[in-house]
């Protein structure tokens, strides 16, 4: 790119007005829930190239890297992409994408132009976005370790774990079904690997993932014939008519040459119902549903975030007891331990400081399930994994603590004729504990912040509530407070019991 | 009853303590002193192995430890419960009152009951002139004050030696009177104590025998009259002098 075709603000660089011009008018954008309208199809034709948001982590068949050929990038997604792109006579752009926020960016608009990542075309989706006529007919899979015999349908799971992709058609299908224990993932991979680990009843799926899961995956089955046949479709931003024109014309040709038939045939994903794509007519335009006003409904939303707050409060708390007892025994070892011991106990302490919290989760949920066969549930491994990492902070606090007790107090206990580890826990502790209880209360309010990273295991605690209904109703914003104010009352209610507790300490010795 | 042979200490090159000889009957005070740095805390804090000679042999009646053994934390212990320690600086557990402070090695070394560790606490107190002051935190206490609390702690374990490093130094001039007082009352009812002081005053109010450390060995030594006196020695007499003009 040469410097010229640069835009020639930065966003970090605009002057002070126009940032506040700007903030102001996205204000009155969301206020008004008016949508930005300028076609996208020039800028498609002008560069050359159509470039679509996809998560790469979404997986076989969609778009995934071929274990022969890690750097390269296939799936029957790419190549309709390629197709697409070439009819319409341009480049085909892969942008990487986190699949929940795919939505939101493409409205955003910076990043990509449309989105080609099996998204389905129901009502729900096309009261966000704008959305092509399909390109792929899918329906939804039951899958169920094959040592269940008797589940044929949705009807046998009541009562039972059955793993979704978030914010698919599956998800809201389950919901929908009285008495499913809905579990949400963020990809199609997880929630087979958490069946076979036996940790799910069952994941309802679309059938290409199903397809391809249930080819290397000998201890799973098919829960029953597919049902619930459903579409996807390209979706682009309201208001692009002439690029949607285009697509849609381009992907009938492509149904109608055969083009398609060919791709699917490759990845082993035509069936009969596939004729669809090059008859389809579109029956009516769906009602364009107006984005929805949360924050007018808090009575609907606001229960749902509450109660996954009671979620994040006992995973913050129940990691905390641990964080304090592990870090208490860490802190006394590092201190007093053998040398051996002491080695460890710094190792511990640094690796688990100088790693990444979110690493930490993956390797505690998944890693320790595939390879020692601990099957943690997600609850249990948010506890071990907020505990464990906070244990390495909360060692170096009491050690600082006690470090900070003067060493004549350990001089007078020994004096008296006590042993060291009797000084310790009548001398030195309580006064180190005192010393180091502002920052151990400090640190139980960023974990209890720093919990919303659990939401990536298939635990719904606020922030994850937040991403579920925010993605559902599109009102970013007005969840986005009230979520806000739920983390904000909770944790400014706890620094004021902390700062209580220590004036208490303060004022009473025993 | 107390006998210090040949204790000897070194940090790195520099000696501290040259092979200091000393002998002590029960129920006498002996005052230790001399000028800075010429190793008399280091000597004090050997005796209770709060530090460790290089080589030596420190008896206590019928306990005997040889420095240059390691000893097992059981005799450390032992020796400890026997030989009573106060500071310069009190180290009073500032968590506890002063009650609290007396009654914890009562309570958690010897394993008393609550009730006769707090018997056993009131009555010091009250010897040491501090019975209404039993509730109160070290922090709500005169400097004075603390130190007699923390001698009324050693007291409390009913030691046979009461070592007193320096127990009137850190307290303002008008305060060290209450100190001199309980700590003459103690030497009066026949406490056997070894003192390291540059109270001058205090050394003559208590003493039995007066030892002039001087370079990390013993320079001279005799009755206090005579050492604080009439001193034999150049450099005692240089340190008398200079003391007392403080």
């Amino acid at each position: 790119m040469d410097a010229a075709s640069r835009p020639a603000q930065l966003p970090g660089r605009c002057p002070a007005p126009e940032r506040i011009r700007g903030v102001f008018l996205s204000l009155v954008l969301w206020l008004t829930g008016a949508t930005v309208l300028a076609d996208t199809w020039s800028d498609v034709r002008q560069r050359g190239s159509l470039r679509w948001g996809d998560d790469a982590e979404g997986g076989a068949p969609y778009i995934y890297h071929p274990p022969d050929q890690p750097s390269e990038l296939i799936g029957f997604e790419v190549e309709f992409a390629a197709a697409l792109s070439a009819k319409l006579g341009v480049r085909s752009e892969f942008v990487q994408n986190n699949w929940d926020l795919l939505i939101p960016s493409l409205a955003d608009g910076s990043h990509f132009d449309v989105i080609i990542a099996g998204l389905e075309r129901t009502p729900e989706n096309l009261a966000k976005v704008a959305m092509s006529r399909p390109y792929f007919v899918f329906a939804q899979q039951l899958v169920v370790p094959t040592a269940d015999t008797s589940t044929t349908g949705l009807a046998d799971l009541r009562g039972k774990r059955v793993g979704v992709l978030s914010a698919s058609s599956s998800h809201r299908l389950a919901e929908d079904f009285a008495g499913i224990d809905v579990r949400i993932y963020q990809d199609n991979v997880n929630y087979f690997s958490d069946l076979e680990l036996g940790r799910l009843d069952a994941v309802l799926t679309d059938t290409p993932i199903a397809q391809v899961n249930l080819a290397d995956r000998p201890r799973l089955r098919r829960g029953g014939p597919p049902f619930a046949p459903g579409t996807y479709a390209v979706a682009l931003r309201r208001g692009d008519e002439v690029l949607l024109q285009r697509i849609n014309e381009a992907i009938a040709s492509l149904a109608a040459d055969g083009t398609l038939e060919r791709i699917y045939r490759r990845y082993d994903l035509w069936s009969p119902e596939q004729h669809v794509l090059a008859t389809w007519q579109e029956a009516e335009r769906a009602a364009v549903r107006e984005q929805r006003r949360t924050l007018r409904e808090w009575r609907t939303y606001l229960p749902f975030l509450l109660r996954a707050a009671v979620t994040t409060i006992w995973v913050t708390c129940a990691g905390m007891v641990l964080a304090a007892v592990w870090g208490l025994l860490l802190a006394l070892i590092r201190l007093y331990g053998p040398t051996p011991a002491r080695w460890m106990a710094v190792a511990y302490i640094e690796v688990f400081r100088g790693t990444p919290l979110l690493l930490q989760i993956y390797f505690i949920y998944f890693g320790l399930a595939q390879q020692l066969g601990l099957r943690l549930s997600a609850g249990a491994a948010a506890v071990l994994s907020l505990g464990l990492n906070y244990a390495a902070n909360e060692a170096e606090n009491y050690r600082a603590g006690i470090q900070a007790v003067p060493r004549g107090q350990m001089e007078a206990a020994l004096a008296l004729g006590m042993s060291r580890s009797l000084a310790l826990r009548r001398v030195i502790l309580p006064q180190s504990l005192r010393i180091s209880l502002p920052s151990v209360t400090n640190d139980f309010i960023a974990m209890f912040k720093d919990s919303s990273i659990v939401s990536v295991i298939a635990l719904v605690e606020l922030t994850k509530a937040y991403q579920i209904r925010a993605i559902d109703t599109g009102d970013y914003i007005g969840l986005g407070l009230m979520t806000a104010g739920i983390y904000f009352t909770i944790s400014y209610a706890a620094s004021l019991g902390a700062r209580a507790i220590e004036r208490r300490m303060h004022r009473d010795p025993h | 009853m107390i006998r210090i042979e040949g204790l000897t200490k070194h940090y790195g090159s520099t000696v501290v303590l040259q092979g200091i000889n000393h002998a002590q009957d029960r129920g006498q005070t002996v005052v230790f002193i001399g000028p800075s740095g010429g190793g008399k805390s280091t000597f004090l804090r050997c005796l209770n192995r709060l530090e460790t000679a290089d080589a030596g042999r420190v008896t206590f009646g019928d306990l005997v430890m040889d420095h240059t053994a390691i000893p097992s934390a059981r005799e450390e212990r032992l020796l400890r419960q026997r030989v009573g320690m106060v500071f310069q600086q009190f180290h009073l557990f500032p968590h506890r009152t002063a009650l609290g402070n007396v009654m914890e090695g009562p309570r958690h070394v010897f394993g008393l009951s609550a009730a006769e560790a707090e018997s056993r606490a009131r009555d010091l107190l009250a010897r040491v002139g501090l019975s209404d002051r039993a509730g109160h935190l070290p922090s709500q206490l005169s400097g004075g004050q603390q130190q007699r609390v923390a001698i009324a702690r050693a007291l409390a374990m009913h030691p046979e030696v009461l070592l007193l490093d320096e127990p009137t130094s850190a307290l303002d001039p008008e305060l060290r009177d209450e100190v001199r007082g309980v700590l003459r009352r103690l030497a009066g009812e026949g406490m056997t104590m070894i003192l390291v002081t540059h109270d001058l005053r205090l050394a003559r109010q208590v003493a039995d025998q007066v030892v002039f450390l001087d370079g990390g060995r013993v320079a001279e030594s005799g009755p206090p009259g005579r050492i604080l006196e009439n001193p034999e020695f150049e450099r005692t007499r240089d340190f008398v002098r200079r003391v007392l003009h403080d």
